[in-house]
């Protein structure tokens, strides 16, 4: 690395106030991005400052650095491996003792760290007060305050982590924690069988030695890797060690040191911190008594919710009409410019129609993060997930899972991007699993058009009794899926309920753009391919050995209209012109459904029929379907063109009617349309978010399988009741 | 009425403490991440633990341990053995 070039890792525990400092330093020269192989978002920047290029790396907010999430262990090995020049550890003043657990385990590790002292305001509000001097002092270790929303002690933090990285002085192994004599003994002893075996590496070897006294399944295979043949000596030596010290203390050796480690943290708080008596009162308690109140807190949450859902389909209503209507006018200026044929067809049917129908929720998704950055900046996520674990949890689910099966209600894109708030990674996938049986907004046209046709009066509680369907069978999916595929202990609910803050707007900002940021980037490549696969689909083959002359005809009957015309009085022309219109608007519709079913669209709707003819479903239902695929709104699009009927709804439900469609077939269709393959935008989220083509393949054919046996199991038992007619 | 500071029943499972009742960690049971997660959150041997409240459907609860709001879930506060302090 050049010589004025320090790379500065921030750590902390979450609610910390690190991504506020983050966000501050770096402003908007920040990258987000994943880190390798982990579905956790890694965010840097650089910046340019006192002669030196920073590199300011945001570590994932943690309590401790024990790697059983993924969090911790990307957080510990981008220490361990990338051996930044300073850590920054950024510490909550007012919950001081907590955060020096992860404090003395990054002293462990023999990494050059620096204390922030943030928010020391509140802490100071709450009556703490922190004698930085002897804190400074006791551990050896610089410390800054810092009061991260008003961008205080920031640049005296930069200098001091630049001074700190420059300082020639070895680091200091005096103030780290000391363990009762006979661990310190056991350490020492692993520690020279280690440095027998490697030598010096591969990390701090005191380090190295704790790690595998107590356990540390990843330091074993790592020394292990190391070591080769001379790993099992040194295997069952520490196993020894394990033993002698359980036998000893009565309890495994890395719950003592943990117990130890607290009990050194205690002696530090004892001389550094002096708590005056004067309580002042406790805003943020009065407000939880009443939010997660046992009368009032869940009708208060539902509200919230309802809020959030009601903003986000109104008022996004209105952007999604200016983009629409942008769209529309963009296609108009480029039909007017191309020339008629197929390059034209490509650009307006296939690439801007294909964009335009997911540009359009680009409001919704920006509104709703918005809400979301809201509920998780103030704390109050945490109270969501607080209410509602009991419920999820019947479903084998956290807490924080109900924000993302809501939303799925509205759009799946978002929902399955929402479940990034959960920390643990196999709620995450199940989440993001069964959000898409949650029958969004996109399905219901589809609803009310079959439910309208055949149910009458009775149309509303058959679409009610379809979101049901999806409900109950995502409960059975999330119950099968933990049981069957994502085992193992539920992640411990072991969740900090976080203060109240007051967010900044800056933040709500850069937390709504960053998340909407991917939904466009990634989401419009992976929609323009697939719009423009299905476009080639119904496209082509461009030259159709039509059954009639539809040209020949509508010329025919221009002629035969123009003479009638002619003959008319000027009076009776408006309802002659009227009917000419229709006649040659039936025509181009009639030519429309020729060449949908000869399309290769078509085609693979007619070849897929057998499929679908269990089901009650025609070979027109199964284009629909299939097209469905790319955005659900387009299968009702697709009836109306396969039918040769206008968009407009009355027609298209008395015409189903007379297709032989079923109030029964039409019940199977509604539910195959409600649990097959997400659309295309949800699939490419759900490969994003799991981070696995493998998640994205198993959801589209588990989905796919269960809307197929869901609605056989309904036709064929209808059929058997006969209820076929 | 004998009101000492001290331990006044033998110890019980912190999940069988009343609301507004403070209690002090006698034993973490348990075992694997979990176990090691509810030490690492501070509540460990001797820990002060202030039961703030029950959510409305009467799981998780909410701890103040440290000086800090934590929830656990009523299952996990079952392996948290306890002495009521008065």
């Amino acid at each position: 690395m050049a010589p004025n070039c320090l790379s500065i890792a921030l750590a902390g525990n979450p609610n910390s106030g690190k991504t506020t400092i983050f966000n501050h330093i770096t402003g908007t020269r920040q990258k987000v991005g994943n880190w390798p192989g982990v579905t956790v978002e890694k965010k840097e920047g650089t910046i340019h400052k006192y002669g030196y290029e920073l590199r300011i790396i945001d570590l994932p907010g943690t309590y401790s650095l024990t790697p059983f999430s993924i969090e911790e262990i990307v957080a510990r090995d981008f220490i361990l491996e990338s051996t930044p020049d300073v850590v920054i550890d950024i510490i909550d003043a007012s919950n001081l003792e907590r955060s020096l657990y992860l404090a003395t385990q990054l002293r462990e590790l023999d990494c050059r760290v620096l204390f922030a002292l943030n928010m020391a305001d509140l802490a100071r509000e709450r009556g703490i007060k922190i004698d930085a001097d002897k804190l400074s002092e006791l551990l050896d270790l610089p410390v800054v305050f810092t009061v991260g929303n008003r961008n205080e002690g920031i640049d005296d933090l930069l200098k001091k982590a630049i001074e700190l990285a420059e300082s020639p002085t070895e680091i200091s192994r005096r103030r780290r924690v000391k363990y009762t004599k006979d661990i310190e003994i056991a350490i020492d002893r692993v520690r020279r069988r280690l440095s027998d075996v490697v030598g010096d590496g591969p990390y701090n070897p005191r380090w190295t030695a704790i790690k595998l006294l107590e356990n540390d399944s990843v330091v074993r295979d790592r020394v292990a890797d190391a070591t080769g043949d001379r790993a099992a000596d040194l295997m069952t030596a520490v196993a020894q060690e394990r033993l002698t010290l359980r036998e000893l203390y009565d309890d495994d050796p890395e719950i003592v040191m943990t117990d130890e480690r607290y009990g050194f943290i205690a002696g530090i708080i004892k001389e550094v911190v002096t708590t005056s008596t004067r309580r002042r009162v406790d805003m943020s308690r009065n407000i939880d008594l009443v939010l997660t109140n046992r009368f009032v807190g869940f009708p208060i949450f539902i509200f919230f919710i309802w809020m959030m859902f009601q903003v986000t389909f109104t008022v996004g209503a209105y952007p999604m009409e200016w983009i629409e209507s942008g769209v529309g006018l963009l296609s108009r200026l480029l039909g007017a410019i191309l020339p008629e044929g197929i390059l034209r067809a490509f650009v307006l049917d296939g690439v801007i129609a294909g964009v335009g129908s997911v540009i359009v929720f680009l409001p919704n998704i920006l509104i709703l993060f918005f809400f979301i950055a809201i509920f998780e900046d103030t704390g109050y996520m945490a109270r969501a997930a607080f209410l509602m674990d009991k419920i999820m949890h019947l479903i084998g689910l956290h807490g924080k899972s109900f924000i993302p099966m809501l939303m799925g209600f509205g759009c799946n894109v978002p929902a399955v991007m929402a479940a990034r708030t959960l920390e643990s990674e196999k709620d995450r996938i199940l989440t993001i699993l069964i959000t898409p049986f949650m029958s969004c907004s996109a399905k219901l046209p589809v609803y009310i058009i079959l439910a309208g046709a055949f149910f009458g009066a009775r149309a509303g509680t058959v679409i009610f009794g379809i979101y049901m369907t999806g409900i109950v069978l995502s409960i059975i999916t999330g119950r099968l899926f933990r049981t069957v595929l994502l085992r193992g202990a539920d992640a411990p609910f072991v969740m900090e309920l976080p203060p109240y803050r007051a967010p900044t707007f800056k933040s709500l900002v850069i937390h709504m753009w960053d998340r909407s940021k991917m939904f466009l980037k990634k989401m419009t490549g992976v929609i323009l391919v697939g719009s423009m696969v299905v476009w080639g689909l119904s496209a082509f083959p461009r030259n159709i050995d039509y059954d009639m002359d539809y040209s020949g005809r509508i010329e025919a009957l221009k002629a035969a209209y123009g003479t009638t015309l002619a003959n008319a009085e000027p009076g009776e022309r408006d309802p002659i012109l009227r009917e000419r219109k229709e006649r040659i608007e039936d025509l181009q519709r009639a030519r429309q459904a020729e060449h949908a079913e000869k399309s290769y669209m078509g085609r693979l709707g007619k070849f897929l029929a057998p499929v679908f003819e269990p089901l009650g479903i025609d070979w027109r239902g199964s284009v629909a379907i299939v097209t469905g695929f790319v955005a659900k709104e387009i299968v009702v699009s697709t009836l109306g063109i396969l039918h040769a009927v206008d968009e407009g709804r009355e027609v298209l439900k008395e015409t189903l009617k007379t297709t032989g469609m079923t109030p029964l077939s039409a019940l199977s269709m509604m539910i195959f349309i409600l649990l097959y393959v997400p659309c295309l935008a949800t699939v490419a989220a759900i490969r994003r978010e799991t981070g696995s083509s493998g998640w994205m393949v198993f959801n589209i054919v588990y989905s796919t399988t269960l809307a197929w046996v869901a609605s056989f199991c309904v036709y064929q038992t209808g059929q058997l009741l006969g209820y076929g007619v | 009425m004998n009101c000492t500071d001290e331990a006044v029943e033998k110890p019980v499972r912190l999940s069988d403490v009343k609301e507004s009742r403070t209690a002090r960690v006698v034993r973490v049971g348990g075992n694997g991440p979990l176990r090691r997660r509810i030490l690492e959150m501070g509540i460990v041997k001797g820990t002060e633990v202030y039961v703030e409240k029950y959510a409305p459907l009467r799981d998780p609860m909410e701890l103040i341990v440290k000086g800090y709001h934590v929830s656990l879930r009523v299952a996990e506060a079952e392996q948290i053995t306890v002495d009521q302090v008065r």
